[in-house]
C-alpha cells in the first residue's frame, strides 16, 4: 500500500464521507480511489491524457476522458458535493471561468496550486532576473505547461472579486509539510496552496 | 441451409499465432418457442448459429456476449480452417492475453436473426412455403435481437453476462441490453455507437437500400427464385458503406490520388486506386452477403432509438439500469462521432451511473473499433481486468 501524497491526504480530510466528488484532471486516479476507499465517495474523474485514462481504469475509478478546458457543460448545477482541481489551475486555459464552473457544479470547490509568491521564486526573479524554476515548478519558461501561474495573494484577490468564500486554506512546502511560519506568511513561505471554496450562493455540504 | 463443417483436428504445430483461439467451429441452437417481434409479426421457430471461445466457469459468471455490427456474424475470433488467412472479425480483442482474455472469460458470439451466415434469415427456408423467406422475412429490430440473445444465454445456462460488448450496431444491442435487461448485464461495453441514427446516417442507409431495390435483378427480393443476385445494387451499397467507415485522412493515406496505370486514361474504368479498392470491397461483399439481409440490417439501425419510449430522454432510459458502463469512441470516426458517444456518457452521468469513457485518438474512422490501435486495446484490457477481478476470474 503506497503512501498518499500529503496534499491529497490534506484534501481527503476535508471531504465528508458518502459524498459525490468530481475530480478535474484526476491523473492516475489515486485521489479518487483513496476517497472511494476511505470516504466511500462516488463520482467521476475527468482526464485528458490517454495513459492516465488507462491508469485510472486500473485504479478502479470511473474515469471520463474529456478536456476541462471545454468547460463542465455536461454537469448540472450543484450536482456534486465537491469539485476538486489539484495542481492544475495553472495549466488550464481559463482559470477564472473554470473556478466559476466548479462552483456552479459543486457545492464546494477544492483547489490546489503552486504558489508563485514563494520566496525562492521571488529571489530568482529579483536577483537572477530569471523565470523561477523549482521543485514544484521544474520546467523552463519555454516548455512549461503552466500558463497561468499565480501567488496566494493573487488567488485570494480573484476569490474576493468573484465573491467566493474560503472555508479552509493551507499552505505546505514541496514535501507537502506545513509549519507555524507558513501559517503566518503563506504567500512568502508556502510552496503549494490548498483552498476549499464556496460560491456566493453555495453552501458547503452538510 | 448449408451444413456447418466440423473443424479439422488440431495438429501438433499450430499454424496460428499463439494469442489466437485457434481453430473454432460454429454451433447451432434451435428454438421452438415463438418469438414475438416488435414489428407485430412472429417467428414460430428459428435457429441461432454461434461460436464460443474459452471455458464457462463453474458458477457461470465469466461469460461475455459479443454483438456484431451491420455485416458481421458469429465468427468473431480464430479460424475455421487451417488454411484460412483471415481470423474472425474481432480477433484483435478475443484470445489468450487479449482484452477478452479467453483464459479467464467464456466468450459467446452469435449471428443475429435475419442474418445470412446460418441463423434464421431471408436465405432460410420458410416452413410455411417450403421456399426461402426472401423478402417475406419479417423486419427485426435491435430489441428483437436482444430478446433472441437472451434465450440463447438462458439455454447456455448464463443468468448474468460478465459483460456484453459490441461496436457500432453491436454497441446499440449492448445499450438495449443495459436498458431493458440490465439485471443480466454486469458490464456494458458500448463502442463506436450512437444513441440513435442522425438524418445523415439514415440518408446513407437509404441510398444503400435504393441501390439494392432498384437493381433490375432484385425482383422485389425474390431474386433467388429467378436464379440471380442483385449484384450491382449490393455492391453499390457496400461501396457507399465503406466510404462512411473510413476517415478522409485514412483514405488519403491509403490511396491519395494514386493512379493504377500511372496516368489518366480519360475513361470510366477504374483509374484511381480508391476506385479499385471500393470496387474490390463491393464485389467481394456480393459473394458473401445477402441483399435482403443487408436491407433488414440497415432498417434495424434506422429504427433504433431507445430513448423514444422515455419521452426522448436518454438519461431516463438509463435511469433504472443496474449495469456498469464503458463507452469508447474514436476521434476520426465521422459516421458515429465522439459527440454521439458523449451523449450516451452524459446521459449516464446525469442519472449517476457507473461509467468510464475513452475517446481514442485514431486515424482510420469508424472501422477503428476493429483495428489493433494500442490505446484502444489498453483501455479495453484495463477495463476487462477490472471485470475479471470483480467476478474472481
Amino acid at each position: 500500500m503506497s503512501v498518499l501524497r500529503p496534499d491529497l491526504e490534506i484534501i481527503s480530510h476535508w471531504i465528508r464521507p458518502a459524498t459525490r466528488v468530481l475530480d478535474l484532471g484526476c491523473g492516475d486516479g489515486t485521489l479518487l480511489r483513496h476517497l472511494q476507499d476511505t470516504r466511500q465517495v462516488t463520482g467521476y474523474g475527468l482526464e485528458i491524457d490517454p495513459d492516465n485514462v488507462v491508469r485510472s481504469l486500473q485504479a478502479g475509478i470511473q474515469v471520463i476522458q474529456m478536456d476541462v478546458d471545454q468547460g463542465l457543460t455536461p454537469f448540472a448545477d450543484q450536482s456534486f458535493d465537491y469539485v476538486i482541481l489539484t495542481q492544475a489551475l495553472q495549466v488550464v486555459r481559463y482559470p477564472e471561468q473554470l473556478l466559476q464552473e466548479m462552483l456552479r457544479v459543486g457545492r464546494e470547490g477544492i483547489v490546489t496550486f503552486p504558489n508563485f509568491g514563494h520566496w525562492r521564486c521571488r529571489l530568482q526573479v529579483a536577483w537572477k532576473g530569471r523565470m523561477p524554476v523549482s521543485e514544484t515548478l521544474p520546467e523552463a519558461w519555454y516548455n512549461t505547461p503552466n500558463i497561468h501561474l499565480c501567488t496566494v495573494r493573487d488567488f485570494e484577490t480573484l476569490c474576493r472579486d468573484q465573491g467566493y468564500r474560503t472555508h479552509s486554506r493551507q499552505v505546505v512546502d514541496s514535501r507537502h509539510h506545513g509549519s507555524w511560519f507558513m501559517h503566518f506568511a503563506p504567500n512568502l513561505l508556502g510552496e503549494i496552496a490548498l483552498y476549499s471554496l464556496t460560491g456566493m450562493k453555495g453552501t458547503p455540504p452538510r | 441451409m448449408p451444413p456447418l463443417d466440423p473443424p479439422e483436428p488440431l495438429t501438433q504445430t499450430s499454424p496460428f499465432p499463439s494469442d489466437s483461439v485457434g481453430l473454432v467451429a460454429p454451433q447451432r441452437m434451435a428454438f421452438d418457442i415463438p418469438l414475438e417481434l416488435e414489428g407485430g409479426k412472429r417467428l414460430d421457430a428459428y435457429d441461432l448459429v454461434y461460436e464460443t471461445y474459452g471455458t464457462l466457469n463453474a458458477d457461470r459468471s465469466n461469460a461475455i456476449l459479443v454483438c456484431h455490427a451491420l455485416s458481421g456474424d458469429h465468427h468473431a475470433a480464430g479460424y475455421h480452417r487451417p488454411e484460412d488467412r483471415k481470423p474472425g472479425w474481432w480477433d484483435v480483442c478475443i484470445g489468450p492475453g487479449k482484452p477478452f482474455d479467453t483464459r479467464k472469460f467464456f466468450v459467446v458470439s452469435l449471428n443475429n436473426l435475419g442474418g445470412c451466415k446460418g441463423s434464421t434469415g431471408p436465405t432460410s427456408t420458410n416452413p410455411a412455403t417450403g421456399k426461402a423467406y426472401g423478402p417475406d422475412f419479417p423486419i427485426v429490430t435491435v430489441g428483437d435481437w436482444v430478446n433472441s440473445q437472451r434465450r440463447l444465454g438462458e439455454r447456455l445456462g448464463i443468468r448474468q453476462w460478465a459483460a456484453v460488448a459490441g461496436g457500432s450496431l453491436g454497441g446499440m444491442q449492448v445499450m438495449q441490453w443495459s436498458i431493458h435487461h440490465s439485471e443480466c448485464v454486469r458490464h456494458a461495453l458500448v463502442i463506436a455507437a450512437t444513441p440513435k441514427l442522425s438524418a445523415q446516417n439514415i440518408a446513407f442507409n437509404e441510398v444503400a437500400r435504393q441501390a439494392i431495390l432498384s437493381d433490375p435483378d432484385f425482383h422485389d427480393g425474390r431474386y433467388d427464385e429467378y436464379g440471380v443476385v442483385p449484384r450491382r445494387g449490393l455492391m453499390l451499397a457496400r461501396m457507399l458503406g465503406h466510404i462512411t467507415y473510413l476517415s478522409e485522412d485514412a483514405m488519403r493515406e491509403r490511396f491519395g490520388r494514386e493512379l493504377r496505370e500511372g496516368r489518366i486514361q480519360f475513361g470510366f474504368d477504374v483509374e484511381f486506386q480508391v476506385e479499385s479498392y471500393l470496387r474490390h470491397q463491393g464485389t467481394s461483399f456480393v459473394d458473401r452477403f445477402d441483399a435482403n439481409t443487408y436491407l433488414l440490417m440497415t432498417k434495424a439501425l434506422d429504427y433504433f432509438d431507445p430513448a423514444q419510449e422515455f419521452g426522448g430522454n436518454l438519461a431516463q432510459a438509463f435511469a433504472t439500469s443496474q449495469s456498469q458502463f464503458l463507452v469508447v469512441s474514436f476521434t476520426s470516426d465521422w459516421r458515429f462521432s465522439s459527440a454521439r458517444s458523449r451523449e450516451i456518457v452524459n446521459a449516464l452521468m446525469e442519472v449517476r451511473k457507473p461509467v468510464c469513457y475513452a475517446d481514442i485518438r485514431s486515424t482510420q474512422g469508424h472501422d477503428d473499433f476493429l483495428m489493433p490501435n494500442p490505446d484502444y486495446l489498453h483501455v479495453l484490457q484495463a477495463y476487462m481486468q477490472r471485470v475479471a477481478v470483480e467476478i474472481g476470474a
